[in-house]
């Protein structure tokens, strides 16, 4: 059967979160609302020292003060954010030595997930920080990175064991009193990932966290900070999924990087958050807060495919204050149903001859709304500064959006800043043609549309490119056909 | 191998095709001729399964088994091919990308496993030394880019690789030079055979110089008016479609 648009957006439309499954695992939960005792409540339940309840106080602070950003082209019932609870852990309590330790319904979960840590432990050399609920529950590898002098492990952990490295990077790249959703996440970030890697190494393995929230009724609130010293390497892979939810989650994560002289870091993500169902109820609130900071000769690439959560608000971003230094940007991001995203990126040019590029990629589905929205900014001291921007929508049906929000402030006139944009559609006559050739509907759009993605999908770690590849088929395809 | 009987279809309540009958048997070469908007196009897209068109009355039959109920992709598995006149570009998707797609889906629905690598490898090898296309062709993204000659080409070696018992070519010579029309034309010399049938669309006996039909058939007005051998596109380019019209206004 030749599909016609109304037969293919009704497909569309009947597509299910493959990740909606809730783990019963018995956890210990702060009572809803938010206070400056329940900031410390959680600063004592993770055993910090007193600064690190000063830094949260801090910021709680000023969050008080702040009112929720509304330039976003996204429209939600505002969170009621004293109607979450801000700390759930799993009961039975990290520091485990072995994944035999591990909780094995915990396991279970992650099978379902399809990444059985034993697997990838296998397959790729990956080392796994996983934050379930907010709290690290199982660190791999560690010893072979050890041996290196890298340092992977959980945020909490850093403050108790490498407190003089958080004391001098926490807050750098992106300041207590940012924005709303960072001032919020300083207050009262449950765990997260660190990560330094010595001046002049190279990590040998790609380091990697998964999130997932669990419980019903919280927020999730990573903290990452990965601190790439001079000279040195790392790819870092962030991977999220969330069980199928009414009301919606809040997810509100700050992950900052520092790339000192010289050194590089790759920081690729795939965003699987529950998008809500197909009427748009439920689902996660996606308000994220990334940059990273490049020093002389530094290199940022940020790398992001964008599937899930209800309404994502996120802009990784690179500030490129060393001479020569580079940033990139690539992202896929995929709206389907009642999903609405806002995201893209800013390059902040201040040294001399840096260099960014952005690759945005936006396939809008069902009534969902996708933004690209970037800042590319030259300031007064950044001499040939250059900027290759393109941003590429593809739609699928009528009632679908895809925006474009550039800006473009250039205060030096040996900028050169390209930018390209391009609105497709998939159109019948390419189904019919893949149809003719024995590619049905559903694996005809799974193609276009990985075709669609291929320059960004080439930017990603092998093994996470299968899986982000998998994932499109998913949100589309799947059912999309 | 087709058969197809009083055959009608039409788009938005507007008849095109009014009762169409033609029987090809394996290993001949049909050509199917006619003024512009006689249906021959139609014609193509109805064999191949386009939804778009509404089959009234009359059936279509590959090797016997009624096609009315199958889906365009399923045709394709019993092996339907339509050699598009307008083949489409899809970014980003490699020539080699998009035939391991169609071949390996052809193969699940035949209860197959995926062809594997190396064979694969061998068999667009294979494919491409005999249609004479240079392997750096493969890799570029399907038809984007790509020169009329070039885009008629690989559908040609499309249809090499999906070996079809039934290939329908759609005006495959427009828009071709004399150069990449012989080109054109040879591959398909390559791959008749006696187990497979062809038919060929065109408006011009150029193409049907270099390949040679067993019969010749004239469309005009959703109908085949008139059928013969070779000599009848001779008699068509002398002549013109008029003295026809004529006949078959009588």
């Amino acid at each position: 059967m030749a599909y016609t648009e109304e037969e293919l957006k009704k497909e569309l439309e009947t597509k299910e979160y493959e990740y909606g499954f809730y783990t019963d695992i018995e956890s210990d939960t702060l009572p809803k609302g938010l206070n400056e005792e329940i900031v410390i409540a959680i600063s004592k339940k993770k055993e910090e020292p007193e600064w690190m309840t000063e830094w949260r106080l801090e910021a709680f602070r000023a969050w008080k003060e702040m009112e929720e950003p509304e330039w976003a082209n996204v429209t939600y019932k505002k969170p009621d954010f004293q109607d979450i609870s801000y700390y759930s852990a799993p009961n039975k309590k990290p520091k485990y030595n072995s994944l035999d330790e591990v909780d094995p319904e915990l396991l279970d979960t992650f099978k379902k997930l399809g990444i059985s840590v034993d697997e990838q432990k296998k397959l790729a050399g990956v080392a796994v920080d996983i934050v379930m609920d907010s709290v690290s529950v199982a660190t791999t590898f560690k010893k072979t990175l050890a041996e290196k002098g890298i340092i992977f492990c959980s945020i909490s952990e850093a403050i108790q064991e490498h407190p003089e490295l958080v004391k001098k990077y926490l807050g750098t790249v992106v300041p207590q009193k940012d924005n709303f959703y960072a001032a919020l996440n300083s207050a009262v970030f449950s765990d997260g990932s660190f990560c330094y890697i010595p001046k002049g190494v190279r990590c040998p393995m790609e380091l990697s966290t998964y999130f997932r929230i669990n419980q019903a009724g919280t927020g999730q609130f990573e903290r990452t900070l990965v601190i790439a010293d001079e000279g040195s390497y790392v790819s870092y892979l962030e991977g999220c999924t969330a069980p199928m939810r009414d009301e919606n989650q809040l997810h509100a994560a700050v992950v900052e990087l520092i790339a000192l002289d010289d050194a590089e870091i790759k920081y690729s993500t795939v965003q699987n958050w529950y998008p809500g169902n197909d009427e748009g109820k439920g689902g996660v609130f996606n308000f994220v807060t990334k940059r990273g900071l490049c020093e002389k000769n530094a290199k940022i690439s940020w790398t992001q495919v964008e599937t899930g959560s209800a309404v994502t608000w996120k802009y990784p971003s690179c500030i490129l204050k060393g001479d020569h230094s580079i940033g990139e940007f690539y992202s896929i991001a995929v709206t389907n149903n009642f999903q609405q995203a806002d995201t893209g990126t800013k390059m902040i040019h201040l040294g001399k001859n840096t260099k960014s590029t952005i690759i945005s990629k936006g396939i809008s589905a069902g009534q969902s709304q996708n933004s690209y929205r970037g800042l590319v900014q030259v300031n007064s001291r950044a001499e040939n500064a250059r900027n290759f921007s393109q941003c590429d929508s593809l739609l699928m049906g009528n009632r679908c959006g895809a925006h474009t929000f550039p800006y473009i402030e250039a205060k030096n006139k040996t900028a050169q800043i390209e930018h390209e944009a391009t609105t497709s559609k998939i159109g019948e006559d390419q189904i019919f043609y893949c149809n003719q050739r024995g590619i049905d509907t559903e694996k005809a759009i799974a193609l276009i549309v990985n075709g669609f993605s291929k320059e960004v999908l080439n930017k990603l770690p092998m093994e996470f490119a299968v899986e982000a590849q998998k994932l499109l088929e998913i949100s589309l395809e799947g059912s999309v056909g | 191998m087709l058969e197809i009987k009083n055959l009608h279809a039409s788009v938005e309540d507007k008849e095109i095709l009014k009762g169409i009958d033609l029987k090809v048997n394996a290993g001949e070469v049909h050509a199917i001729m006619g003024p512009n908007g006689s249906g021959k196009s139609t014609l193509a897209e109805v064999i191949a399964g386009q939804e778009e068109f509404e089959v009234g009355e009359g059936n279509i039959f590959l090797e016997g088994e009624d096609l009315e109920e199958l889906s365009p992709e399923e045709r394709a598995h019993k092996g339907v091919f339509l050699s598009f006149q307008y083949p489409v570009e899809i970014p980003g998707v490699s020539v080699t990308n998009f035939m391991k797609t169609a071949i390996n889906e052809s193969r699940k629905a035949q209860g197959l496993e995926d062809m594997p690598a190396n064979e694969m490898l061998k068999k667009i090898r294979e494919k491409s030394e005999l249609l004479e296309i240079d392997r750096k062709f493969l890799s570029r993204s399907l038809n984007e880019g790509f020169s009329g000659g070039e885009k008629k080409r690989n559908e040609i070696f499309q249809m090499a690789m999906l070996e079809p018992k039934l290939a329908i070519l759609d005006e495959t010579d427009s828009g071709l030079d004399i150069d990449a029309l012989r080109i054109v034309a040879n591959g398909v010399n390559k791959l008749r055979s006696k187990d497979n049938a062809i038919i060929v669309i065109t408006h011009y006996q150029r193409l049907l110089d270099y390949i040679v039909p067993d019969f010749v058939h004239v469309l005009y007005n959703g109908k085949i008016v008139k059928s013969g051998t070779k000599e009848l596109a001779l008699e068509l380019e002398e002549k013109g479609y008029d003295w026809l019209k004529e006949e078959a206004a009588v």
